[in-house]
């Protein structure tokens, strides 16, 4: 075990970045802000993140993976990589939208604590150990509660930023007490090292405890029912940013951390979800969670008329999925559930990028908002239709072959034969019923005609760029799937 | 043969020209359309031309795809490949003749019926599941989008509950090719492959998954009682889209279940056979009974659609050579006839008498004011009610032979259905065109229509003379369809299971 | 001549003709019309020709013609043609009934191409299904000759015609799907579609060792009922009068010349050699079906005011004496050979000769409408014959031709259809004598209130036959005759092939 601060510095030079940006953003508007025009501070701020988040990009690649670095306190394995590239790819599109969206009040501010957050997510990605897996969680945690309330001469956003908090707040203090039971338990913070001396004891009620505690912190950073009821408000009242970040790399970032929590680190408790009957364990709890994500989920975004909503309640239907994914690791590893949580992750950061422009030209709150997008804006109703459509998971795009490898390797544990199983049938079944709502939307944007009054959306030139890029990436990580898969 | 993949390709690419064109002029978009379906349908010719009927699939193309998941992009085909992408050339080419006067966004329009004609061409062509479901999903969401915008009555209804249906079926279709997929340890999606690990699997299994697979399939093949998908949409479904979808999307299903339904699960065809049958007579003869007491031109060929497939579904049903080579070649002939039918009721009537309803049209001389139309909807009429010369007699003719093999109780039913087929065809041959044939109703009492045109009589030609052509020399596609019979595959599906 | 490949000009040169008139769009109608009359012509001049190459002492087809069509073990077609005596009867018959009918059509005005474009398409149609020896192509013609009659009855015909034809048509059509089965289940276990191959399959006991009893009598009963529905037999005879009455002219000519027949030689050409130990099991109960179809035939065309409609029913009477002749062989000819010889050679001269004298009786009846503007009923008319003493006389000779007067055609046919059943089944011929007065009773109430008694209204003013009429009518007016007192000349054609017939029955 080393303790070596050079590798550490080499380990967290994208981290180094981001804050070093972060304080450049803060510095720079500080010392020119006062002579610019809020638009041309904001774009200043954008560029210098983009600039650091390109940065961070560049380093988290060239560092590679190095291992356990610090004494195991971070871990540079491929997942981890992977994850950081992944989250910070979100964190450049969630700027991209910021270009296009709605100026907030102080931009750099604004930008910053964006850089921020994502220093958080690539953390949380690479953290090997209870404490700093918390630290980093906090921080991110933090800085969203943050972007969520930043628009704050909106009553919605800083109802959003106040349910988040406190779901958020009480949420981290389960994990903390979750996490202080494990502490106790076994005398370890090492996830490696908890794995190591839970295989040899079984399931104690303290243990139980604990994992309920984590579970309950774990549904509600994945947004999973039935702990998701902060999700509605806060995708609907967030600035539009914000709410991509938190739909996007907030939940990457998360499903990476609990993923090496719970696989690595407590799977010597998992308990079988392969066959019928009660085995203990956090598996089944899992799939009581992705069970129920599945069905409100799916069922609730029926009957929505907002389109924000409608996106929060579809992120709780893929965070079913997604905990399908958990359970499916077991066997297949951790490439279907990250495939699957990073092309959604761009696909839904690009719909709020949409939306974000949309809300610049008259507002998009309703799902009826977007009508005649197709003859307003060419551009972003096909690109649009390319991330709902992905969502939906129709092939050839990325959200296809994501529900198709998690629901490969879920059947893989024992096919039909479990509660895996039925899960996973549910789990197809309902992805039809999905693509009814999935299509109203599309139906608004590319098939009715547009309300009297709406007039041609302008785009900025560096949103058609980002959301171009992430239509791109949607439809060639769709069509190759192979080029993303191996690398978690 | 080995250009058939570009198909696909050239269908994808020309649907995006078409959205370019577009932008510019309608007439571009058209041309492109039009030079991209007729390309594909020269490809699918010249490949005919140089084909070696075979007993197996002749590759095309096969590379690795996504290793981690044993998938490979493999294409192949054989003879029923061919007779169907055959026909995909055809009828695409003769419903973008139809579509012709399209002039709301026309570039669009052709952009997702390009898409939708590449899917199909894709699904044809697939020998791999995992490319072959791709591309079957691909070739369903232009549907929607086709029939949603430039769609008639009750468009926005109809084109939701096909896309519903579809999805639906697809989802039973993922849930049962992931299950063989997981339960035969996961190594391959190759046809063939999972044809040989299928036989690994236990009985309930094969069950199980045959019946997911074959529903799913089935629904878009418009099997009963899940069909009902398919009258709404063709109705609301503008006429070019409504063309493709009897055409050419009604076979994605036919074709899925032949080729991995039974493919690859023929233990569970063998459990399922007479519930497959006895629902596939249940649609001949209730979409007949139904059609024959519409009173919307266009619902009588919707449901004249479902009655037609319904002899598909048994012929696949019957699962012997004989049965399933009339299968096969009565999805071509109904792709045809039914695209045809289509076409004068979409196009060629409502477009000029903006009625569908009989009522409506009993009150015109329509055969004095639109003889063309006329006389092409009485060749393809008899042609759907299956009268020799035209090639759903052959296609009925073998079907039943084979049905008979299987079971005579099926034979016999299926005969009342070619009955029932006669009677609704030439009702509404008799009420639409021919409503009123008394002397004094001359054409000059009722304002002139707009001529048939050009395009229109085109694409008319076409059609019928493909269907004349297989009535009168259906060994044309036999050729081809029947040593593809002979395939180790297939004989697993013969011999119910044992390979 | 064995290279020239005459029936299958026989067949195709009437369909030539409607591709020909399709390609004139504007052609004059007289132009159209005498084209028309001359492709249809060139049957009857094929057909003569044939007749003059028939070798009438061989009982097998002449002139075959055999082509490999669809050759693929799932559908094993061949184009076969081949003419017996039956055919080249059947020919002659539509070689003179298919140009009279389209004279008797010349004054039709509504488009006239259109008409004698489905004409010429029916000829060819009808031709087909004599000619053909294999079933798929039997079956395309025997199909098809239903379109352009649907269309003939539908656009030319009277009020209720849309109805008429479309139940001609479904009924029809009702047949011949269970035929249609029952051929896919003969194919199924022989694998052949071929009249001889199967004929010899069903004569040497291969046939009846594929299948098990029931379902070899299953198969028979859906041919049966394919044939049945089509000549009609009793009680499938529904459709035909509203068909017959409500139809041109032209069209009830050929339908009950030509389009009844092809019912008749269906049950002689597939059903007797295909079925013989099935025919023989049911002829006791199908003997009472056609004689239902001879008394009630005739008492209902008694019971008629429309005269067409009694024309009409007088057909069903007139081909339910061919089937009972026909059944009654199947019964018990073995034992009887003469008896046999006789009643067959009757029915195909009934064939012959109804042929001709209910289509100059349907003609006679359509030149009183004529006259008459639209009206045909039974009172409508009265003392005709002081008006029109020409028209009175051959329509005269029509219906004694008709009612089986002696020396005349008809009379030949019928006794000997009486002849042979009285020898072979004696109660059968008893009952059917009833129907024969019936014949007789209604038919001499047509000659006398129409032709006789007090001028009807209107009456005096009728015309006599003009020269297109005596043209249309005077050819079969003659061969009545000739046929009455030379019957040999037609019998010799079919001499040898009853005999044969007769040879094999079970």
């Amino acid at each position: 075990m080393s303790y070596s601060y050079l590798i550490l510095a080499r380990a967290i030079l994208p981290e180094m970045a981001l804050v070093a940006g972060a304080l450049l953003v803060l510095g720079y508007d500080l010392v020119f802000g006062r002579t610019r025009t809020i638009k041309e501070r904001l774009s200043a701020s954008l560029w210098i993140g983009s600039f650091a988040l390109l940065a961070a990009i560049v380093d988290s690649v060239a560092v590679g993976a190095l291992g356990s670095v610090y004494g195991n306190s971070l871990v540079l394995d491929k997942l981890a990589v992977a994850s950081r590239t992944g989250v910070l790819v979100l964190g450049l599109l969630t700027l991209g939208a910021a270009a296009g969206a709605r100026i907030p009040r102080h931009p750099a501010e604004y930008v910053a604590i964006i850089l921020f957050a994502t220093t958080g997510f690539i953390l949380m990605a690479a953290a090997q150990q209870l404490l700093v897996a918390f630290v980093a969680l906090e921080l991110a945690s933090l800085s969203l509660y943050v972007l969520a309330g930043f628009a704050k001469d909106r009553r919605e956003s800083a109802e959003a930023a106040l349910k988040y908090f406190l779901f958020g707040g009480m949420a981290s203090a389960f994990l903390l007490f979750g996490f202080s039971l494990i502490y106790g338990l076994t005398g370890e913070l090492d996830l490696n090292r908890i794995a190591f001396v839970l295989a040899y004891r079984g399931i104690t009620p303290l243990l139980a405890m604990a994992l309920v505690m984590v579970m309950i912190a774990f549904g509600f950073k994945a947004a999973a029912a039935p702990f998701h009821l902060w999700a509605p408000d806060a995708y609907e009242g967030a600035p539009t940013p914000s709410a991509a970040l938190i739909a996007s790399a907030s939940k990457f970032a998360g499903f990476t951390l609990f993923y090496r929590l719970l696989w690595p680190g407590l799977a010597a408790v998992a308990g079988d979800v392969s066959k019928p009957g009660n085995s203990g364990g956090w598996l089944p709890v899992v799939a009581l969670l992705a069970g129920a994500s599945l069905l409100l989920g799916n069922l609730a975004a029926l009957a929505q008329t907002n389109i924000r909503r409608l996106l929060a309640y579809s992120a709780i239907a893929h965070a079913g999925v997604m905990l399908l994914g958990v359970i499916a690791g077991e066997f297949a590893g951790p490439g279907p559930l990250f495939y699957y949580v990073s092309t959604y992750g761009v696909a839904t950061a690009g719909a709020f990028g949409v939306i974000a422009v949309l809300e610049c030209n008259g507002g998009c709150q309703k799902i009826t908002d977007l009508a005649g997008l197709s003859r307003r804006s060419p551009l972003l109703a096909g690109c649009l239709a390319v991330f709902i459509l992905s969502l939906a998971g129709i092939p050839p795009l990325a959200g296809f072959f994501g529900k198709f490898a998690v629901f490969a390797a879920a059947l893989k544990l024992n096919g039909l034969g479990g509660p895996a199983g039925w899960l996973t049938v549910l789990a197809i079944l309902l992805s039809a019923v999905a693509l009814y709502y999935y299509l109203l939307v599309l139906k608004q944007a590319l098939v009715a005609a547009p309300a009297e009054n709406s007039a041609p959306v302008r785009v900025p030139a560096a949103t058609a760029v980002t959301l171009l890029a992430a239509a791109g990436l949607i439809v060639v990580l769709g069509v190759f799937p192979s080029l993303l898969l191996p690398l978690f | 043969m080995s250009l058939l993949p570009y198909t696909i390709y050239l269908s994808f690419a020309g649907a995006l020209l078409s959205l370019a064109a577009g932008t510019r002029s309608a007439t571009a978009a058209r041309g492109v359309a039009l030079v991209t379906a007729a390309g594909c349908w020269g490809l699918t010719l010249f490949a005919a031309s140089g084909f070696v009927p075979s007993s197996g699939m002749q590759t095309l193309v096969n590379v690795p795809w996504i290793p981690q998941l044993g998938i490979n992009y493999h294409l192949a085909a054989d003879g029923i490949s061919l007779t169907l992408v055959v026909l995909t050339g055809l009828a695409a080419t003769a419903g973008v003749l139809f579509s012709w006067n399209i002039a709301d966004r026309t570039g669009e329009f052709f952009a997702f019926y390009l898409a939708l004609i590449g899917g199909v061409y894709g699904v044809f062509l697939s020998a791999d599941v995992f490319a072959f479901f791709v591309f079957y999903e691909i070739a369903i969401v232009p549907k929607y989008f086709l029939i949603a915008k430039w769609g008639s009555t009750n468009r926005e209804y109809g084109a939701m509950k096909l896309a519903l249906y579809s999805f639906a079926g697809s989802a039973l279709v993922l849930a049962g090719i992931l299950w063989a997929f997981a339960a035969t340890g996961g190594h391959s999606f190759g046809v063939t492959d999972l044809a040989r690990a299928a036989t690994g699997l236990t009985h309930g299994e094969q069950v199980g998954m045959f019946a997911l697979v074959f529903l799913g399939f089935g629904v878009l093949a418009g099997m009963f009682p899940f069909h009902t998908w398919a009258p709404t949409g063709h109705v609301a479904a503008p006429t070019g889209a409504s063309m493709l979808l009897a055409g050419v999307v009604m076979k994605l299903g036919a074709y899925g279940c032949l080729r991995v339904a039974m493919g690859i699960f023929p233990e569970g065809l063998g459990f399922w056979q007479p519930y497959i049958a006895w629902l596939a007579i249940a649609g001949i003869i209730y979409a007949g009974l139904v059609a024959l007491v519409q009173d919307d031109f266009k619902f009588v060929i919707g449901y004249s659609s479902v009655s037609h497939m319904g002899f598909v579904l048994l012929g696949l049903a019957a699962a012997n050579p004989q049965a399933v080579a009339g299968a096969v070649l009565q999805m071509f002939s109904h792709g045809v006839i039914a695209g045809l039918l289509f076409a004068v009721v979409g196009r060629m009537v409502y477009e000029r008498t903006h009625t569908r309803q009989l009522d409506d049209l009993r009150k015109l001389p329509l055969h004095r004011l639109l003889p063309f139309a006329a006389v092409v909807f009485v060749l393809a009429g008899l042609a759907s009610m299956g009268m020799p010369g035209f090639s759903g007699f052959p296609a009925e003719l073998t079907i039943l032979i084979g049905a008979w093999q299987t079971s005579k109780i099926w034979a016999l039913a299926a005969a009342i259905g070619v009955l029932i087929a006669a009677a609704f065809t030439l009702r509404v041959i008799q009420v639409s065109f021919f409503g009123r044939t008394d002397g004094a109703a001359t054409a000059t009492d009722h304002h002139p229509l707009p001529p048939i045109t050009g395009p229109e009589k085109a694409g008319a030609f076409l059609l019928l003379a493909a269907t004349l052509l297989i009535g009168l020399k259906p060994d044309l596609l036999l050729n081809w369809i029947v040593p593809s019979l002979q395939s180790p595959l297939m004989q697993s599906v013969w011999h119910g299971g044992v390979p | 001549m064995s290279s020239f490949p005459l029936l299958t000009f026989l067949i195709f040169i009437p369909w030539m003709g409607v591709l020909m008139l399709a390609s004139m769009p504007h052609a004059h109608p007289k132009i159209v019309r005498g084209l028309a009359l001359l492709y249809s012509l060139s049957t009857l001049a094929l057909g003569l020709l044939a007749w003059g190459n028939f070798d009438s002492a061989a009982p097998g087809y002449q002139f075959v013609e055999q082509h490999r069509w669809i050759s693929l073990g799932v559908l094993n077609v061949s184009y076969h043609l081949g003419l017996d005596g039956m055919s080249l009867l059947l020919v002659l018959l539509t070689g003179l009934v298919a140009p009279a009918c389209l004279l008797a059509s010349w004054k039709i005005e509504r488009d006239p191409r259109l008409f004698c474009m489905l004409f010429l398409f029916l000829q060819g149609a009808a031709l087909g299904v004599f000619l053909a020896l294999d079933f798929f192509p039997w079956f395309v013609f025997w199909e098809l000759s239903l379109v352009p009659a649907f269309f003939l009855i539908k656009l030319w015909g009277g009020p209720g015609a849309s109805r008429a034809a479309y139940q001609f048509v479904v009924y029809t059509i009702g047949g011949s799907a269970f035929m249609l089965l029952a051929f896919a289940a003969i194919f199924a276990a022989a694998g052949t579609f071929d009249f001889v191959e199967l004929a010899a399959l069903a004569h040497n006991g291969g046939l009846a060792a594929k299948f098990s009893g029931p379902v070899l009598t299953a198969i028979f009963l859906g041919v049966l009922l394919g044939l049945a529905v089509k000549v009609p037999l009793f009680p499938f005879h529904t459709w035909l009068p509203s068909a017959y009455a409500e139809a041109p002219t032209g069209a009830s000519m050929f339908l009950t010349g030509i389009m009844s027949k092809m019912g008749v030689y269906g049950f002689l050409r597939i059903l007797w050699p295909l079925f013989p130990a099935q025919l023989h099991a049911a002829a006791p109960g199908l003997i009472w079906l056609a004689l239902g179809g001879v008394v009630l035939g005739a008492f209902a065309a008694m019971k008629q005011t429309d005269l067409k409609r009694m024309v009409a029913y007088s057909s069903v009477n007139h081909l339910s004496y061919c089937l009972l002749a026909l059944f009654a062989v199947a019964g018990t000819g073995r034992l009887h050979v003469e008896a046999s010889t006789a009643a067959l050679s009757g029915t195909l001269l009934q064939v012959f000769n109804h042929g001709l004298s209910a289509s100059a009786l349907f003609f006679c009846v359509g030149l009183l409408e004529a006259r008459a503007h639209g009206k045909r009923g039974l009172s409508d008319f009265g003392g005709v014959r002081t008006a029109a003493p020409v028209f009175a006389g051959l329509c005269g000779i029509a219906m004694f031709s008709s009612l089986g007067l002696p020396g005349l055609n008809g009379f030949v046919g019928e006794f000997l259809v009486f002849r042979g059943v009285f020898g072979l089944a004696p109660w059968a011929a008893a009952i059917g004598c009833l129907g024969l007065f019936a014949t007789a009773y209604f038919l001499l109430t047509f000659w006398q209130r129409v032709f006789h008694g007090p001028q009807g209204p209107g009456v005096a003013a009728f015309p006599d036959l003009n020269g297109l009429e005596l043209v249309t009518l005077l050819p079969a007016i003659g061969l009545m005759f000739v046929l009455g007192v030379w019957p040999q000349l037609l019998v010799s054609v079919f001499n040898p092939l009853v005999t044969t017939w007769v040879g094999s029955l079970p």
